[in-house]
């Protein structure tokens, strides 16, 4: 669903991402003072900007057509469709970190991270993704614990 | 001016030379060889990942640490171009056009080889011109006033923007992005916080290193994780292979040189970038060549023009980065953003404020591609092992080390989240085909953009006129609009199609 949404016409949604963001990034400037050109304020440039990005963003969508027959070989490797599960390896495996150092310490977080994000690659075992991440948890303490003090606690309960 | 710059070079020697600098130096080519050489591993997440590193360090050590990552990336991208076709810095993927079936002839050696030296004939003449450039351009730079240095900022952001592949409009749409993350934080001449989302973690902006990562790693794994297949190769290169004779390096020197000088000219250009002056270099040595269609069946002559064409920009791309604070491509921008971390602020001062810093990293390019060109040779080796690590075990182990970068930023555990917000976003614009790194260089460039056109326009009583009756400026603001012009008309009639059809 997402992939025939995303291939359908790219300059449309990309068009319309610019448009809404510049128009947020403009109403959000208007809110501080705006001053006179002679003498800005700090909501000049940033609606300046905004306004702009809109503009431009309009143009995108409005000649969707001209672009959309071409696309060009740095983008080739970029396929529309998103992958469900590298993502959810990836930021889940990220969250992980996050409270698990909170929550644990430094041992779990990096072997949840690890893990989970490896676990994101459909061509790696169980077993593939559990030595990697004891392996890091080992660069983790080796290197970033012990050498380079870094701060945080190798457990900790809350 | 040239004793000047001889007297100062002889100083940047002395303190390249220091053996803790030197320690960095070797540390920062050999990781940046290492890392630049496994497949996925661009210079920019080479640097990115690396950043984090530099904080505790004196801003000498550092910057000839990310100095020696950058060149020792560029390098090891070389060499998983030529051996596996496997182009994981852009600029390499025309060294690949050559390269890869000399490999497959049995000759991947003897090409790598020969890139090598040709990166190394091509940086030291970039060096060259960039000691004896930058004094000149210094002193020039001092006569820009707020107006001017806005049109070249100006200039430089249309010029980064709309010169790479795509869609010119994404491009500026990319830049004006990044000017907006730019603006994120506390305003420097009225202290309100702006843009912060009612969060008190972005009252110091979005910092360099969460948008780095975020954008070149996070989201580079976010979309090539279950895509990208390696083929397994069997390539083996042993240190005899590299060494080329007599014969090939005659053959190659003039290739070399009108690669080097090509490099040169359009290092002189901001914005171009290494991509489209490698392929340059790459097209004129083809264009010359009395049997041009060898090329792209192992012309040898194709992958060190191209070497060097690209070696020679980088180094050149410097002397604009340092002597006027205007990153020349999102590479440079980030060697900028570190400098700014560390307190520096690049611009015609620098020469004579931090004379150590600008000689020594001046010296310490010379120093780390000798270093480079002799830990190739011995090593390669174990690069060649290295290709083989696979991308499925490569990219969970630097999800580590991105998250305890981010985190030794400030010890804050948010910045992690920060890192994934922007690593989706960015994702999504590269399937919507936005380009990146334009974002980057506007996010550099952003507070120096606004600082400068406020001063600009209140020196001038908020007559917007002021861009168009200074000299310098109105030179400036007239090549930005014709450069507009002339890539628009070009990508509507699609005259650019026909370059991206040879490009890989």
């Amino acid at each position: 669903m997402m992939r025939s949404l995303f291939s359908f016409n790219k300059d449309y949604y990309g068009g319309a991402i610019m448009i809404l963001i510049g128009l947020a990034a403009a109403r959000q400037g208007m809110q501080y003072e705006m001053g006179t050109l002679g003498h800005m304020g700090p909501g000049f440039y940033p609606t300046a900007v905004g306004a702009l990005l809109a503009a431009i963003g309009l143009v995108i969508a409005l000649t969707a057509r001209l672009g959309s027959g071409r696309p060009t070989a740095g983008e080739a490797g970029a396929h529309p469709a998103f992958d469900r599960r590298a993502w959810s390896g990836i930021i889940g495996g990220s969250l992980a970190f996050m409270v698990l150092n909170k929550y644990g310490g430094l041992v779990p977080g990096t072997f949840a991270l690890v893990f989970i994000s490896a676990l994101g690659d459909r061509e790696n075992t169980l077993l593939q993704a559990l030595w990697l991440a004891v392996g890091m948890v080992a660069i983790a303490v080796v290197a970033f614990w012990w050498a380079l003090q870094l701060q945080l606690r190798l457990f900790s309960w809350g | 001016m040239i004793e000047q710059s001889l007297a100062g070079l002889m100083q940047g020697f002395g303190v390249a030379l220091v053996p803790n600098h030197l320690m960095w130096s070797l540390f920062g080519v050999l990781v940046g060889n290492l890392v630049g050489v496994i497949p996925g591993m661009g210079t920019m997440s080479t640097i990115s990942v690396l950043l984090p590193l530099t904080f505790g360090m004196q801003p000498v050590p550092a910057i000839l640490m990310l100095a020696g990552v950058f060149y020792g990336s560029t390098y090891g991208g070389a060499i998983s171009a030529i051996l596996l076709n496997l182009p994981s810095h852009a600029p390499h993927a025309v060294a690949c056009l050559d390269g890869y079936p000399l490999t497959k002839q049995g000759k991947g050696g003897k090409a790598l080889g020969l890139a090598m030296f040709a990166s190394f004939f091509a940086t030291i003449f970039g060096i060259l011109v960039m000691i004896f450039a930058s004094p000149l351009l210094v002193a020039i730079a001092f006569k820009f006033g707020p107006a001017d240095i806005f049109s070249v900022m100006l200039l430089g952001l249309l010029a980064g923007s709309t010169m790479a592949r795509g869609s010119p409009l994404k491009g500026v749409a990319a830049v004006l992005l990044g000017l907006l993350c730019g603006v994120v934080g506390t305003d420097v001449n009225s202290g309100i916080v702006r843009f912060s989302l009612g969060t008190s973690e972005l009252w110091e902006g979005v910092s360099l290193i969460s948008l780095a990562l975020g954008m070149f790693a996070v989201g580079d794994f976010l979309l090539n994780v279950n895509r990208t297949t390696y083929v397994a190769h069997s390539a083996a290169v042993s240190v005899r292979d590299m060494l080329p004779n007599w014969g090939d390096i005659k053959k190659s020197l003039s290739p070399i040189l009108r690669g080097t000088i090509i490099g040169t000219l359009f290092g002189a250009m901001p914005g171009t970038g290494p991509t489209i002056t490698s392929f340059i270099g790459y097209a004129f040595e083809r264009k010359i060549s009395k049997t041009p269609e060898r090329f792209g069946h192992g012309a040898i002559e194709g992958v060190v023009a191209s070497e060097a064409a690209s070696h020679a920009k980088a180094q050149v791309d410097f002397i604009p980065t340092m002597c006027l604070g205007i990153p020349g491509d999102p590479i440079m921008a980030l060697i900028l953003g570190a400098l700014m971390i560390q307190g520096i602020t690049p611009g015609p001062q620098l020469i004579t404020e931090h004379p150590d810093l600008f000689w020594g990293l001046i010296a310490s390019f010379w120093v780390g591609n000798a270093l480079l060109l002799l830990l190739n040779i011995p090593m390669i080796g174990i690069w060649v092992k290295v290709l083989r690590v696979p991308y499925r075990y490569l990219f969970p182990a630097a999800m580590f080390f991105v998250a305890i970068g981010v985190y030794s930023h400030d010890n804050n555990l948010y910045h992690i989240a920060e890192v994934l917000v922007i690593g989706a976003i960015s994702a999504i614009l590269v399937a919507l085909q936005f380009p990146l790194a334009p974002i980057l260089l506007g996010f550099v460039l952003g507070p120096m953009v606004e600082e400068n056109f406020r001063r600009a326009l209140t020196l001038s009583n908020g007559d917007l006129a002021t861009f168009v009756e200074r000299p310098i400026s109105t030179v400036f603001v007239a090549v930005s609009a014709l450069l507009l012009v002339v890539q628009t008309v070009s990508y509507v009639r699609g005259t650019r199609s026909k370059l991206g059809v040879s490009m890989p």
